[in-house]
């Protein structure tokens, strides 16, 4: 039961004296004045003034502020793009392993052959997953996945001696699609969406030229359809010597059904936080690693893993041509394991399975919602689906945003609301594979309810969560950030 | 065995509502062509217990005794209080995703908004944001940021004694941009200023600098920033996250932005991922910052509550104009590291400063005290320092590995050696016989004297 008395914040709860006794004594003798000592000039005059609060303090304090959280382990969270699927117990178990958790990354090679081949296998299996030999496991997320593609392909495409500027894609992209490209330096040119949701080729022939380098798009699209034009469009790609990115987000719709590679794309990034059930850590940390084609595996970051079978070693080696570290040491290895724990446990036909099931549940979810929301994209669907408030909101004023706060009330986490912006009052609903029919059966109830519910009641909702519709436009206004900050 | 709930009359009655017979129609939206007619070629599905097993004998402790780690280079091996492991395995926290459903997640939007304010007591800075990568994307986002506040893209200034990952990673960051990335080398294991003020121009974004530097010695940073402000470049510091127990933090120079590598605060190593980056600054660049921003403000019915704040900056909304394409970040981490500050505390952080300082301290006169040891670069520091040896650094290394003493990198294998393609900027002829030698409160004084004795023995042979 919620402790309402518990949530004080940690400064207000400090007490001169109070804390615990975490570490020793020293012990050893003080250096003599021979080893350089430092300067009064650059020492603190005092310690920073953390709080100070007692440990039995602190554990009731984070343990009521997770009871605040809705979360897959508590709720139904069908978070459209995000994949909220179960994240294995046993995984937790496994990523503590010494190698796992305590490797130094300059630690010797030799103390780490274990954790090298797991890491190795990895590299292989994402290569046979996406159909794209080659792999580095660095990007710490799916965006820095997406900048760490953008930047082999403008290394490649300058050793060919090209210049091509232009990275495009679709108005349906995710944000970060754009916002790399801009990092990454290139210009961005927004396509349409589209005509039903899918890649308008015509429009697409006319900007592709000699100054096009990628085009980035997600597949199944964030509609939650399957580009039917996929091999189309990356002929025309192809054909003006530019390449296909594909934004791997969705990847739980496809695993062991169709390739990346055999669509015709040449990068792509997984998200390990999503399709390989990376925990999502209240918003991170997750992995990116990005799988392309033969031709551009020399520019990929270093270092890769390598195996030499003679001597049955792994080593860490820098591609002949890499662009160089997108990030300290190797990358987010931590949840590399746990997608690699999730891949080895389910093996081929498990993956399969499980992307059947994803689409399964959400075509059952739409043919259970489609008569009571407009799902303006079809009556199927591969993972998620994007449904509409939008003539709702005109009979009754009740948007997207109010249907999703209302589903907080009878304990649902709402739906991706306002993504794919192409779509007027969208809710983007992913089921994902580990929920079951009565939980998909029990939440389209609760959507029908509401939409029968007085106007009123939705728009003022929610009602029984432990604040309601915080006011974001004084917040923006004048931002509050930190403690100091409303002391004074 | 995919976590499925799938039983055989339930699927049916689930297909029937969608209207189809087979769950393979459903994927009729893929062209035949491209759909794979096989099964991925991938090691049998593999039970709990059978992967438990065999993980034990793959990723498990190598026998005999674990090695003492005196290893540095940015991250290092620090006690974590039991507290951290127990709180942020909650499963409310680390099965939650964004908090974009303030409603729904004021454990999680409380928590990072604590986060912020430890920060920035931590650094004396007016801002800090709810995380970036790591340590080295950190510093590569401080500089698109200063290139946001001063309008300036032609040049940044880097101390050679930077990280040189981090160094690496900014340029591979700016690799398609035309903005020149000038490297100005360390003299004795530090920068003199004059050289800084010699390549500082009014083109000049940011003048980069870490504390303690990566070889350990101590930068005269209030010279360089008052030098930056001069030439109205941003300053931008990457310092050592508990170094604020005994140094000047950041804030204390007057930095522009400081940034860190926060996996001192809580995080096992994980060779090197998942990290922590930490990104303050002042509070007028608020809202020209990259990543996400929690704020506290009141809900519709007066209560005090937490938000995801100034949005308009993120790729969500702004796309190819937003501060950064940072989306997730390093929540759970962040996480840890409140946690940590928190349990710590004020005197505790003092303390484990201490510890890291004194014990250093120690070790350099410990292993000076053997012939032809000698600290390479004759300058303060505060927990870690470059040893020189009359033999090559990587057979050292490596014999003092096989017993049971891990230090290093040597410099050669951070400068222009296997995992960094960083060029050797610092100028000494002697790097390959020069390591790294670093010491957390975890490091007895039974460690060090090993350490030593280990050494004396290897160099004698
Ligand atoms: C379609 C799509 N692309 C890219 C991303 C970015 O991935 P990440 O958050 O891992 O950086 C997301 C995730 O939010 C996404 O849904």
């Amino acid at each position: 039961m919620r402790n309402t008395t518990a949530t004080r914040l940690l400064f207000e709860m400090s007490h001169p004296g109070r804390g615990t006794q975490i570490f020793p004594e020293s012990d050893v003798p003080a250096a003599g004045s021979h080893i350089p000592p430092i300067p009064a000039t650059m020492k603190a005059d005092a310690p920073p003034a953390l709080p100070e609060v007692a440990e039995p303090d602190i554990v009731r304090h984070f343990v009521n502020l997770s009871t605040l959280n809705m979360s897959v382990d508590s709720h139904f969270y069908p978070l459209g793009s995000c994949t909220m699927k179960y994240n294995p117990k046993r995984h937790e178990r496994l990523a503590r392993l010494h190698q796992a958790a305590n490797s130094h990354p300059y630690q010797p090679e030799s103390q780490i052959q274990g954790l090298l081949k797991v890491l190795f296998e990895l590299q292989g299996m994402l290569a046979e997953i996406s159909g794209l030999p080659a792999v580095s496991l660095h990007p710490a997320a799916g965006a820095q996945g997406e900048l760490t593609a953008l930047l082999t392909a403008a290394a490649w495409y300058r050793h060919k001696g090209e210049d091509r500027r232009r990275v495009l894609f679709p108005a349906s992209a995710h944000g970060t699609n754009p916002a790399s490209a801009a990092l990454a330096g290139f210009e961005c040119v927004q396509l349409s969406a589209g005509t039903g949701g899918f890649v308008d080729l015509d429009e697409l022939k006319k900007e592709v030229d000699a100054r096009t380098a990628v085009f980035m798009i997600t597949n199944p699209n964030t509609l939650g359809l399957f580009e039917k034009d996929i091999r189309k469009i990356s002929e025309i790609l192809h054909d003006a010597g530019g390449l296909v990115y594909i934004d791997g987000a969705n990847m739980n719709a496809i695993l062991g059904k169709t390739r990346p590679g055999d669509f015709g794309g040449d990068m792509m990034h997984y998200n390990v936080h999503k399709t390989f059930t990376g925990p999502h850590g209240a918003g991170g940390p997750g992995a990116g690693p990005i799988a392309v084609r033969d031709f551009l595996a020399d520019f990929l970051p270093s270092p890769i893993v390598t195996h030499d079978p003679s001597r049955d070693w792994y080593s860490l080696t820098t591609p002949k041509h890499s662009i160089g570290q997108v990030r300290t040491f190797f990358g987010n290895v931590g949840i590399l394991l746990r997608g690699y724990f999730y891949i080895r446990t389910l093996g081929g036909k498990g993956l399969r399975e499980a992307s059947e099931n994803a689409v399964m549940n959400a075509n059952y979810l739409l043919s259970q919602l489609k008569d009571v929301l407009e799902v303006p994209h079809g009556d199927r669907c591969m993972h998620e689906f994007v449904a509409s408030a939008k003539n709702l909101k005109t009979r009754t004023g009740v948007t997207a945003m109010d249907i999703a706060k209302r589903l907080l009330d009878y304990g649902y986490h709402a739906p991706t609301v306002y993504f794919p912006l192409v779509v007027e009052e969208a809710m983007m609903m992913e089921p994902t594979e580990t929920e079951s029919l009565e939980t998909l059966d029990a939440f389209a109830q609760v959507i029908r309810n509401i939409c029968q519910e007085p106007p009123e009641l939705v728009r003022s909702a929610p009602h029984s969560t432990p604040v309601s519709r915080p006011d974001e436009v004084t917040a923006a206004r004048k931002p509050v950030l930190c403690w100091s900050d409303c002391k004074s | 065995m995919a976590y499925l709930f799938d039983s055989p009359d339930q699927r049916r009655k689930m297909l029937d509502a969608i209207g189809v017979s087979d769950i393979n129609e459903l994927f009729r939206q893929i062209p035949a062509e491209v759909q794979l007619q096989r099964e991925l070629r991938l090691a049998p599905p593999c039970s709990e217990l059978a992967l438990q097993q065999e993980m034990e004998l793959t990723l498990g402790a190598p026998p005999g005794p674990v090695p003492a780690c005196f290893l540095g280079g940015g991250v290092y091996d620090h006690f974590i209080p039991a507290v951290v492991d127990e709180l942020t395995g909650r499963g409310e926290f680390y099965t939650a995703y964004t908090p974009y459903q303030p409603e729904a997640s004021q454990g999680t939007l409380q928590a990072f908004y604590e986060f912020q304010s430890l920060i920035c007591q931590l650094t004396g800075m007016e801002v800090s944001n709810a995380s970036l990568y790591e340590g080295g994307t950190a510093v590569s986002e401080a500089v698109f940021m200063a290139m946001r506040v001063n309008d300036r893209h032609g040049k940044v200034v880097i101390l050679g004694s930077v990280h040189p990952e981090y160094q690496q990673v900014v340029r591979t960051y700016l690799a398609e941009l035309r903005t020149e990335v000038v490297v100005v080398p360390a003299k004795n294991g530090v920068v003199d200023p004059a050289d800084v003020a010699a390549v500082v121009d009014s083109e000049t974004c940011a003048v980069v600098m870490q504390q303690p530097n990566f070889f350990g010695c101590l930068e005269d940073i209030q010279s360089m920033t008052d030098l930056a402000h001069k030439a109205g470049a941003l300053a931008v510091l990457s310092f050592d996250a508990i170094s604020p127990g005994i140094l000047r933090k950041p804030g204390d120079y007057g930095v522009d932005i400081a940034v860190a590598e926060g996996q001192p605060l809580g995080t096992p190593l994980q060779f090197g991922g998942p990290l922590l980056g930490v990104f303050t600054c002042r509070n007028e660049f608020v809202r020209k910052m990259p990543g996400r921003l929690i704020g506290r403000t009141k809900d519709k019915n007066g209560k005090d509550c937490f938000v995801l704040n100034l949005q308009a900056r993120e790729q969500h909304i702004r796309r190819d104009k937003a501060t950064s394409n940072i989306c997730t970040n390093q929540g759970l981490i962040a996480l840890r590291a409140t946690v940590f500050l928190a349990v710590v505390g004020r005197l505790g952080l003092q303390q484990m400063a201490e510890l890291c300082h004194e014990k250093a301290r120690y070790a350099a006169e410990k292993l000076t005290q053997i012939p032809g040891v000698t600290l390479r670069f004759s300058q303060p520091f505060f927990r870690e320092f470059v040893l020189s040896t009359p033999e090559p650094a990587a057979d050292v290394l490596s014999k003092l590995a096989a017993a049971g003493i891990n230090a290093g990198p040597s410099l050669a294998r951070v400068f222009g050696g296997t995992v960094s393609t960083a060029a050797n900027t610092f100028g000494i002829s002697d790097q390959d016989q020069c390591f790294l030698v670093a010491c957390t409160e975890k490091r007895t004084r039974q460690e060090i004297d090993t350490f030593a004795a280990e050494l004396r023995r290897i160099l004698q042979s």
